[in-house]
C-alpha cells in the first residue's frame, strides 16, 4: 500500500501497465516491484526448481525472486528484475517460469515430491535405459527448467556500443561515490561517475538520514547537480559497471531505453561502453543478507533494507503488519522509519539478547523467527524466545542477516577477499585490481560519515598520484552510528530453511553435500548450484559458506570463498554484440567492378571479405553450369576478362629488397630481371606452404609482390616480422598497396589483340615475352602490364590506379565481347586453373610442403629461407606422404566431388585403408568430363592406377585413373605463344 | 588489455597481433640441426609469470614489439621496438 | 553404495539420511605403484581405467587444489567425434565409444546428451573441406550427415538466413554428437577410482620430481615426500611447470580461452551449433543456460580469465548468425587455461625418463577426450606400449615431423591455432 507523504516518486505523473494481463497503475519513479507492491501485490514469480511462489526480496539488481518478461512479441525480453524495470505508460510485464498460470502453477508438483529431488538426485538417477536419457529425461528437465523464454524471432531492437576515456571511474553513486567524485571532479581529474540505478545517490534515496541538516537525498541530488555542471565530469545513471579488465578497461552497460517504451528513430534500448580509467574508486555499497529458516521465501519476506527503500524511496509499505527479524542494528532504522509513517509494527526480533532498540512496538530479544505460516502470501511467523514458542501475524516481514559489501568488481581480475571478523563480511583486497580504490560501504565502512570521509579520502589520493592538487572539501555533518552485529546465518529446526532462493538450495542441500563429500566451497556449489542462480549468490554466498563451514568444523575464511566473475550483473548479448547482426559482424570489401557485376547479373560470393562474381549469367542459362562452361571458353577461345583486384598486391622497396624475398620465398628472386615476373613459393617456418604468387621487378630495388585474396594479411605481417625482428639491418620498406590498384586478367588467344586496342603504345611477343612486366598507358591512363597466366593461356593482368578500375573493366568487357568473349567469374576461373594444375587454398590447405605439391625443387639449395630447414624433416619429405595428382574417371560413374577420400580398386572405405582425399573438381570441357586434383600415398608414384574415390556423404562412388596434375596443354606453349 | 605502443601510444588490445616467444627472434643457423630448431619453433619456456613475447601493431604503425609482462597479472612492465631489441643482440 | 532411481526413492521416503561420501578422502602413503599428478578429468579417468582395465590399485592421484577444479570444471562440455586427420579420427572415436557406456559403466548419471552437433559451413571451399571431414568420419565408423542450407534450416529455422554477413550453404551434421554435465564426469571417475581404491588426495601440490639414473622414483609434494615406481604427468594448464620438474621443456604454449553462460531460459537451441567463420559455438544447457564461446583471447597467459575484445567478439558472432538470443543476457565469464601444441593435437607419451609419463596438449578440445584420454594413458602407464588409438600422439613428432596433426591446417607452429 502507497504511504501518504512519503517517496521520491512524482505523483503528479501516472502511469499504467500491466502486469499478466492485469492493468495497474504507478507513478513515474517507480519500479516493477514498487508498483506493484503498492498495488498489494506480492506474488511475483516462481522459483526455478520447485516452481515454490516468491515474492521480491530485495530492491536492486540483485534481486532473485521477482524476474519477469518485459514487452511482447519479438521485443520480449525474458528475465528482467520487477526492482530494476521502471514503469512507464503502456509497459507490459508477465510473470515466467509457471504455467498455466502464477497463481496455479502445475509445476509446483515438485515442491511436493521434493524429498526425492535433493542435491544432486539427477546424477544419481535417469541412467536406464539409456536410451531414454535423449528421449523422455532430457526433454522434459528441460521443459522444467530454464526461467523466462525468447521470442525466437530475430532481435529488433537496436543496440550499441561505445568507448570513453577518463582519468577516474567512480562506480557507484551513494555517499562515498558522490564525495570522492566531488574531489575528484573538483581537483580537476576527468570524472565519469556511473551507478546502475536511475536516480544517483545510492542508499541515500532509500534512507531518512540527515546530511548538513537536510535530507540525504537533497544532499545527493544537490551533489549530482554539481557534478552535472562541471565539463570535466560525465555521469552516467542506469549504467552498471560490468566487469573490470586489464590496464584499467572496465565494461559497462547503460539502460539507455529500458524505462520507455519509445523504439521509434532506432534509438537503443542499452549501450555497452568500454571504458578505460586511469584510476578507479570503487563505491558499490553493501548488499544486504537474508536469514535462513524454515519457510523463509513466502511472498512477503524480504530483506529489511528492501523494506526501508519501498518506503522511504517509493511511499510503499509491503504490508500492514510488519516484523522485523534482525541480528544487527541497522535493522532497526526499518522499525523506526516504519513506525515514523505511521505502519503498525507487529514485532521486533532480535537473535541477540543485548540488542538496543526501543519503540512503541513488541521487542523480543535474543529470539529467532523458526518458521513461517500462510500460502502464496506471508501470513504469520514462528518465533522462538527464551520463554518459547510464539505464532505472529504478520503479512511482511523485514530480515536481515548483516552487509556483504559489494566485492565482486576487486575479484574480476582473480583477487580474493578478505574476511573481516568486526562484520563478519568479506572485504576487498587492497591492490587486487591495479589502479582500484575502495571506500564506503563497500569497504565495510557503514555510517554515513564515514562513507563521505572515506570517499573524499581516496579521491584525494588519486589526484594526488594524477598529480594534481588536492582540493579543501568540507565534509559534510552526518551519522556516524556504529555497526553493531552477531553472526546469525541459519536458525535450527526442522524442514528447509532457504539459501540460494531463486535456485532453490536448502539449509539440508548444503548440508547433504558436506555428507557426500562435497566439501570444498567449489564443490558444493556446483553439486548443490548454491550461487548458480541469477544472482550468482550476491544474496546466498556468504550465508551458504557460513553453513559449510559449519558442517565441515572449519571456519568462514579457512572455507574460502567462490570466484566472482564478470559481469556483475547479466549483460545482454546484443548489446555486446551490437552492430554485428545483419552484416555487420565483419567488414565487406568491394573491387571496383562490383557493380558493374551486379549489374551483369552476377552471384556475388564471399570470398575472405571479398564478394567477387561466381559467373555472369545469360539469358536461356538454366543453370550455373552453362555459364560456365560458356566462360570457359571464352578464354580458351577468345578472351575473357576477370577483375583478380582482390589478389593481395604489397610494393617492396630498398637496396634490400631482393635480399628479402630470398629469405621468404623457397626460389631466387635476386636472379629476377627487371621487367620480369617469377612465381613464387612461401613457407612458413615449419615446412608447410603459406602462400604463392607471382612478383614482379620493375625496378633494382622494387617489387610487388602479388598474394592469395586469403593470405594477403597474414603474408604482409610474415613480411613485417622478417624485416623488423629477423633482419632489423636490411633497408626494405614495404606496404599494402592491394586497394590502390584495379587489376584485370585479360586471358585468351586473342588477349593481346584486345589490348593492343586500348594499350596506348601497343605490345607483340617481342616486346612483351611471358612472364614480361612493366609501365604501360592503357586509355591514356598510366598503369602496369604483367603477363602471367592462371588459365594456361595467353594472357595478361593490366593494373590501373583504382579510381580508373570500374570504367576500364567496363571497357575491357565491351571489347571482349566484340572479339567473342567476355566477363568470367569464379566457377570459370576455378575450371581454367584446375585443368592446367594451378594449385589455391584447396590444395596448400595449411598441412601439405613443397615436396607434397610436387614443387620440392624449388626449394634452392643456394641459400636460406623462411622454413627451409623444417621442410627438411624426416616425416615431411618421406615417400609415402599424400602427394599432388590428377585424376580423371574410368568407370561407369563420371562424376567427381571435392572431399571425397581415395582408397585401392578393390579395398573397403574404411580408415585403415584411407590412400588420400580429393581437394578440387570440376567439369572440364576440354577433357569432356569431370577432373580432379587431389593428394594420394606416394602420389606421382601411382600414376595410371585405377583407384576408387568415395564420398559417403554424397553417396558416390567412382573409378578413376591417377595422372599427372595437368590436363590442358601440359608443355605450356599457350601461355607463351 | 591494453599496451603501450613507443610509437602510437597507449592502445587497445584489438590493435595487435600476437606472435608468442621472443625466443623467435634468435632464429638458428640453417645448419644448426634439430635439436636447436626443435627449440626455436616448438619448446618453450611457457613461464607462470614474467615473460618476453612478440607482438605485432597490426592496425596501427605496423611495428612488431617485444612485450615484458607477467603471464598470471597480465601486468605489461616494458614494451619495445622488436627491431632495437634484435640489433642489440647482434 | 550403488545408484539407482529406487535408491533415491527410498532415501527420500528416510529422510535424505544414508547418504554416504561420493569418495574417499585419502591420507598419501609413503609409496604407491603410481602417481597421477592432477585430479582433473583426465588424471582422475586415467587412475579409474589403470584401477579398472589393469588392475593398478595402489595408486593416487594428487591435486593442488580440488578434484576436477581445471579445465572439466570450466569447459562449454561438448562431446564429438568429428576429426578426419589420421591419429585424431581413432582417438576420438573410441573416446565417444567410452562416453556412450560412461554411465552404466560408473553407476554415476553424466548427463551425456547425443543432440546432434552442426558445423556450419559459408563457401563452396568450405563445404568441400567439410565433405572430405564427413567422409573421414564415416571412413572411421562414426556418423555423419551432409546439409544443405535448407537441411540446416529444418534443424536451426532460428538461424538468420537472410540478411547475414556470411550466409549459410549448409552443414556438417554429427548426429552422435552433443554434451555433458561436465563436473559430473569429473566426479563420476572419481568415485569410481576411490570405490576401486585409489587415493585421491586434494590439496596435494607436487613441487619436485625425483628422478635417479633416469628412473623416476617419486615426487615431493606440500604433504610430504611420496615414492612411487611409475608417475604420470596429467595437468593441463600447468603441464611447462611440472614438467619443467622433471627437467623437460615442452611444445606448450598456454593461453586463454573464454566460455559464456546466460541466465536460464526455456528451451530454444536443440542442438550444439558451430559457427566456423565467427568462432563461435553454442549449446542450451539441460538447466536452461546458452553456453557459448569463441576463440583464445591470443596471448599466453595462465590468468584464467579473457578480456574485452574477445568476449565482444564471441557476442558479435552469435548476434550474426542467430540474432534471436540477443535479448539473453550473458550471466557469467570465465576463462580456462589451454596446453597449446604447435599443431593442436594432443600428446599422450613416455619421457626420456623412466617411469615418467605425461598427457598434456589438449588444446581446447579435451574435455570430450576425458575418457579416452584416461584409457590410453592408463594403458601406456601400466604396460609401456602406447595403446593404438593414441599411439600418434607422440612428444617427438615437432622434431621429426612425422604424424603431424593439424586440423585446423593453419601450421605447425605456435599461436596459429
Amino acid at each position: 500500500m502507497r504511504i501518504k507523504g512519503k517517496g521520491l516518486i512524482d505523483r503528479a505523473n501516472t502511469v499504467t501497465f500491466s502486469f499478466d494481463g492485469r492493468s495497474y497503475d504507478g507513478f513515474a519513479g517507480d519500479t516493477v516491484a514498487s508498483a506493484l507492491l503498492a498495488n498489494d501485490v506480492t506474488l511475483m514469480g516462481r522459483s526455478f526448481k520447485y516452481h515454490r511462489p516468491r515474492g521480491v526480496l530485495t530492491a536492486g539488481s540483485e534481486e532473485p525472486n521477482a524476474l519477469v518478461t518485459v514487452g511482447t512479441g519479438a521485443a520480449s525480453e525474458p528475465n528482467v528484475r520487477a526492482t530494476m524495470q521502471e514503469v512507464y505508460e503502456g509497459l507490459r510485464v508477465r510473470s515466467q517460469n509457471a504455467w498455466p498460470s502464477l497463481d496455479f502453477d502445475v509445476m509446483a508438483v515438485n515442491n511436493l515430491v521434493s524429498p526425492f529431488l535433493g542435491a544432486g538426485f539427477y546424477y544419481k538417477t535417469f541412467m536406464w535405459p539409456r536410451k531414454f536419457w535423449e528421449r523422455v529425461y532430457e526433454p522434459v528437465i528441460r521443459r522444467a527448467a530454464g526461467l523466462g523464454g525468447l521470442s525466437g524471432a530475430h532481435n529488433p531492437d537496436s543496440y550499441e556500443r561505445a568507448f570513453a576515456f577518463c582519468d577516474v571511474l567512480v562506480i557507484g553513486a551513494g555517499p562515498a561515490g558522490l564525495m570522492a567524485a566531488l574531489t575528484a571532479a573538483r581537483g580537476g581529474a576527468d570524472v565519469i561517475l556511473a551507478d546502475e540505478d536511475a536516480l544517483m545517490g545510492g542508499r541515500l534515496n532509500a534512507e531518512t538520514y540527515q546530511i548538513d541538516g537536510k535530507p540525504g537525498h537533497v544532499w545527493a541530488a544537490e551533489a549530482v547537480a554539481e557534478l552535472a555542471g562541471m565539463d570535466n565530469v560525465r555521469l552516467m545513471s542506469r549504467t552498471t559497471v560490468t566487469g573490470a579488465y586489464d590496464q584499467g578497461t572496465f565494461g559497462a552497460l547503460e539502460r539507455v531505453g529500458q524505462h520507455h517504451g519509445d523504439r521509434s528513430a532506432g534509438a537503443p534500448v542499452e549501450c555497452f561502453w568500454r571504458i578505460v580509467a586511469r584510476h578507479s574508486i570503487l563505491t558499490a555499497g553493501a548488499l544486504e543478507r537474508p536469514i535462513a529458516f524454515q519457510n523463509n521465501d513466502r511472498p512477503g519476506i524480504m530483506t529489511a533494507g528492501a523494506v526501508r527503500a519501498y518506503l522511504n524511496r517509493w511511499g510503499v509499505s509491503p504490508g500492514k503488519a510488519l516484523t522485523i527479524f534482525a541480528n544487527n542494528d541497522d535493522a532497526h532504522r526499518t522499525a523506526r522509519d516504519l513506525a515514523d509513517a505511521g505502519v503498525r509494527i507487529a514485532a521486533v526480533i532480535d537473535s541477540r539478547t543485548d540488542a538496543d532498540i526501543e519503540g512503541d512496538f513488541p521487542v523480543y530479544r535474543g529470539a529467532q523467527v523458526f518458521n513461517t505460516g500462510g500460502g502464496k502470501e506471508l501470513e504469520s511467523i514462528s518465533i522462538r524466545t527464551i520463554s518459547g514458542v510464539e505464532k505472529i501475524q504478520t503479512d511482511c516481514l523485514a530480515m536481515s542477516g548483516g552487509w556483504n559489501p559489494t566485492v565482486h568488481l576487486t575479484c574480476h581480475m582473480n583477487g580474493r577477499p578478505t574476511w573481516r571478523p568486526d562484520i563478519q563480511a568479506f572485504v576487498p583486497t587492497e591492490g587486487a585490481i591495479p589502479g582500484m580504490v575502495v571506500a564506503g560501504a563497500c569497504n565495510g565502512t557503514f555510517s554515513t560519515h564515514g562513507c563521505l570521509a572515506e570517499g573524499a579520502q581516496v579521491a584525494g589520493k588519486v589526484l594526488e598520484v594524477l598529480g594534481k592538487k588536492v582540493p579543501d572539501v568540507a565534509l559534510p555533518q552526518a551519522e556516524d552510528a556504529p555497526y553493531r552485529m552477531a553472526p546469525l546465518w541459519a536458525v535450527a529446526g526442522k524442514g528447509r530453511a532457504w539459501l540460494d532462493f531463486q535456485n532453490d538450495v536448502s539449509v539440508k542441500d548444503v548440508a547433504q553435500a558436506a555428507v557426500e563429500n562435497f566439501r570444498s566451497v567449489e564443490h558444493m556449489k556446483r553439486y548443490t548450484t548454491q550461487g548458480m542462480a541469477t544472482d550468482q549468490g550476491k544474496n546466498s554466498n556468504v550465508g551458504a559458506l557460513a553453513v559449510l563451514a559449519d558442517a565441515t568444523g572449519r571456519g568462514i575464511p579457512e572455507t574460502g570463498t567462490t570466484t566472482f566473475r564478470p559481469p556483475y550483473s547479466p549483460v545482454t548479448i546484443a548489446a555486446m554484440g551490437a552492430g554485428a547482426q545483419g552484416k555487420g559482424f565483419a567488414p565487406q570489401r568491394f573491387t571496383t567492378s562490383h557493380n558493374a557485376s551486379v549489374e551483369a547479373g552476377a552471384p556475388m560470393i564471399e570470398a575472405g571479405l571479398w564478394y567477387r562474381p561466381s559467373y555472369f549469367p545469360k539469358a536461356g542459362e538454366k543453370t550455373w553450369r552453362q555459364s560456365c562452361d560458356r566462360e570457359v571458353g571464352y578464354v580458351r577461345k577468345a578472351v575473357g576478362i576477370c577483375d583478380v583486384s582482390t589478389l593481395g598486391k604489397i610494393d617492396i622497396q630498398g637496396p634490400d629488397a631482393a635480399a628479402l624475398l630470398d629469405f621468404v620465398y623457397t626460389n631466387m628472386f635476386s636472379t629476377l630481371k627487371v621487367g620480369r615476373v617469377r612465381y613464387g613459393l612461401m613457407l612458413r617456418e615449419d615446412g608447410t606452404v603459406m602462400d604463392d604468387g607471382t612478383c614482379a621487378r620493375l625496378g633494382d630495388q622494387h617489387f610487388v609482390m602479388t598474394t592469395t585474396t586469403a593470405a594477403a594479411g597474414a603474408v604482409m605481417k610474415h613480411l613485417e616480422f622478417v624485416a623488423q625482428c629477423l633482419h632489423p639491418e636490411w633497408r626494405v620498406a614495404m606496404t599494402s598497396v592491394t586497394e590502390q590498384w584495379a587489376q584485370f586478367a585479360v586471358a585468351g588467344p586473342k588477349s593481346r589483340e584486345l589490348l593492343n586496342g586500348v594499350l596506348d603504345a601497343p605490345i607483340d611477343n617481342d616486346s612483351w615475352p611471358f612472364m614480361a612486366c612493366g609501365d604501360m598507358s592503357v586509355l591514356g591512363v598510366k598503369g602496369r602490364l604483367f603477363r602471367i597466366s592462371f588459365s594456361g593461356e595467353h594472357a595478361y593482368e593490366i593494373a590501373v590506379p583504382a579510381r580508373y578500375g570500374e570504367s576500364l573493366f567496363r571497357e575491357l568487357v565491351a571489347r571482349a565481347q566484340g572479339l567473342g568473349g567476355g566477363a568470367y567469374g569464379m566457377e570459370a576461373l576455378n575450371v581454367l586453373r584446375v585443368e592446367k594444375g594451378f594449385i589455391t587454398h584447396a590444395e596448400i590447405h595449411g598441412r601439405t610442403t613443397a615436396f607434397d605439391v610436387g614443387m620440392a625443387g624449388m626449394i634452392s639449395a643456394k641459400k636460406d629461407c623462411i622454413g627451409k630447414v623444417m621442410a627438411a624433416r624426416p616425416g615431411l619429405v618421406a615417400g609415402d606422404r599424400e602427394r599432388l595428382v590428377g585424376m580423371k574417371p574410368v568407370g561407369a560413374v563420371k562424376m567427381l566431388s571435392a572431399g571425397a577420400h581415395i582408397f585401392e580398386k578393390d579395398a573397403q572405405a574404411v580408415r585403415e585403408n584411407d590412400q588420400g582425399y580429393v581437394t578440387s573438381v570440376c567439369f572440364s570441357p576440354e577433357v569432356g568430363t569431370y577432373v580432379g586434383l587431389g593428394f594420394v600415398k606416394n602420389g606421382p608414384e601411382r600414376y595410371g592406377e585405377v583407384m576408387r574415390v568415395v564420398d559417403h556423404l554424397r553417396d558416390l562412388e567412382v573409378e578413376v585413373e591417377i595422372c599427372p596434375p595437368v590436363f590442358f596443354d601440359p608443355e605450356g606453349g599457350l601461355a607463351r605463344g | 588489455m591494453r599496451l603501450d605502443c613507443p610509437i602510437c601510444g597507449n592502445r587497445d588490445r584489438r590493435e595487435f597481433y600476437y606472435q608468442g616467444d621472443a625466443v623467435m627472434l634468435a632464429r638458428p643457423a640453417v645448419d644448426a640441426g634439430a635439436v636447436a630448431w626443435d627449440r626455436y619453433l616448438h619448446l618453450r619456456g611457457n613461464p607462470a609469470g614474467q615473460t618476453r613475447d612478440l607482438w605485432q601493431h597490426e592496425a596501427g604503425c605496423g611495428a612488431w614489439l617485444v612485450v615484458t609482462r607477467d603471464t598470471v597479472t597480465h601486468a605489461v612492465s616494458a614494451v619495445e621496438l622488436a627491431s632495437d631489441v634484435k640489433g642489440a643482440m647482434a | 553404495m550403488r545408484f539407482s532411481g529406487l535408491r533415491v526413492l527410498r532415501e527420500g521416503l528416510t529422510g535424505n539420511k544414508g547418504w554416504a561420501p561420493h569418495w574417499r578422502d585419502a591420507e598419501p602413503k609413503a609409496e604407491y605403484d603410481a602417481i597421477i599428478i592432477g585430479g582433473g578429468g583426465h588424471g582422475l579417468s586415467t587412475a579409474y581405467y589403470l584401477a579398472k582395465e589393469h588392475g593398478l590399485t595402489n595408486i593416487a592421484v594428487l591435486e593442488k587444489g580440488y578434484l576436477g577444479g581445471g579445465n572439466v570444471g570450466r569447459n562449454t562440455t561438448i562431446v564429438r567425434a568429428n576429426y578426419f586427420l589420421q591419429g585424431n579420427s581413432e582417438f576420438y572415436s573410441h573416446s565417444l565409444k567410452l562416453w556412450e557406456g560412461l554411465e552404466e559403466d560408473l553407476n554415476y548419471n553424466v548427463m551425456h546428451s547425443q543432440r546432434g552437433l552442426i558445423n556450419l559451413f559459408h563457401s563452396d571451399g568450405q563445404r568441400d573441406a567439410f565433405a572430405r571431414r564427413g567422409n573421414a568420419m564415416i571412413n572411421q565408423g562414426d556418423d555423419a550427415v551432409l546439409l544443405d542450407r535448407e537441411g540446416v534450416r529444418k534443424h536451426l529455422p532460428y538461424l538468420d538466413f537472410d540478411n547475414v554477413r556470411f550466409p549459410v550453404y549448409g552443414g556438417l551434421l554429427h548426429p552422435r554428437g552433443g554434451t555433458a554435465r561436465h563436473d559430473a564426469v569429473a566426479w563420476g571417475y572419481a568415485r569410481g577410482a576411490s570405490d576401486r581404491g585409489v587415493d585421491l588426495i586434494q590439496q596435494c601440490e607436487v613441487t619436485g620430481i625425483d628422478i635417479e639414473n633416469g628412473q623416476v622414483r617419486g615426487v615431493q609434494t606440500t604433504r610430504g615426500p611420496i615414492r612411487a615406481k611409475k608417475v604420470g604427468i596429467v595437468v593441463a594448464g600447468r603441464s611447462g611447470q611440472v614438467a619443467a620438474m622433471a627437467g623437460m621443456r615442452l611444445p606448450i604454449e598456454s593461453h586463454v580461452l573464454q566460455a559464456f553462460v546466460t541466465e536460464g531460459l526455456k528451451p530454444c537451441i536443440d542442438h550444439v551449433v558451430s559457427f566456423g567463420m565467427g568462432h563461435f559455438y553454442i549449446s542450451q544447457s539441460d538447466k536452461g543456460g546458452l553456453v557459448f564461446g569463441g576463440d583464445l583471447d591470443f596471448y599466453a597467459s595462465y590468468a584464467s580469465r579473457g578480456n574485452l575484445p574477445m568476449a565482444e567478439h564471441v557476442m558479435e558472432a552469435g548476434m550474426t548468425l542467430m540474432p534471436m538470443i540477443g535479448k539473453a543476457k550473458v550471466l557469467r565469464s570465465w576463462g580456462g587455461i589451454m596446453d597449446m601444441t604447435p599443431d593442436g593435437s594432443p600428446i599422450i607419451d613416455k619421457t626420456d625418463t623412466k617411469g615418467l609419463f605425461i598427457d598434456c596438449g589438449w588444446c581446447y578440445g579435451g574435455f570430450k577426450a576425458v575418457p579416452g584420454s584416461g584409457f590410453s594413458f592408463a594403458h601406456l602407464m601400466a604396460t609401456g606400449n602406447h595403446h593404438a588409438p593414441a599411439a600418434k600422439y607422440r612428444l617427438d613428432r615437432f622434431r621429426t615431423g612425422v604424424g603431424l596433426m593439424d586440423e585446423e591446417g593453419t601450421g605447425s607452429q605456435h599461436n596459429l591455432h
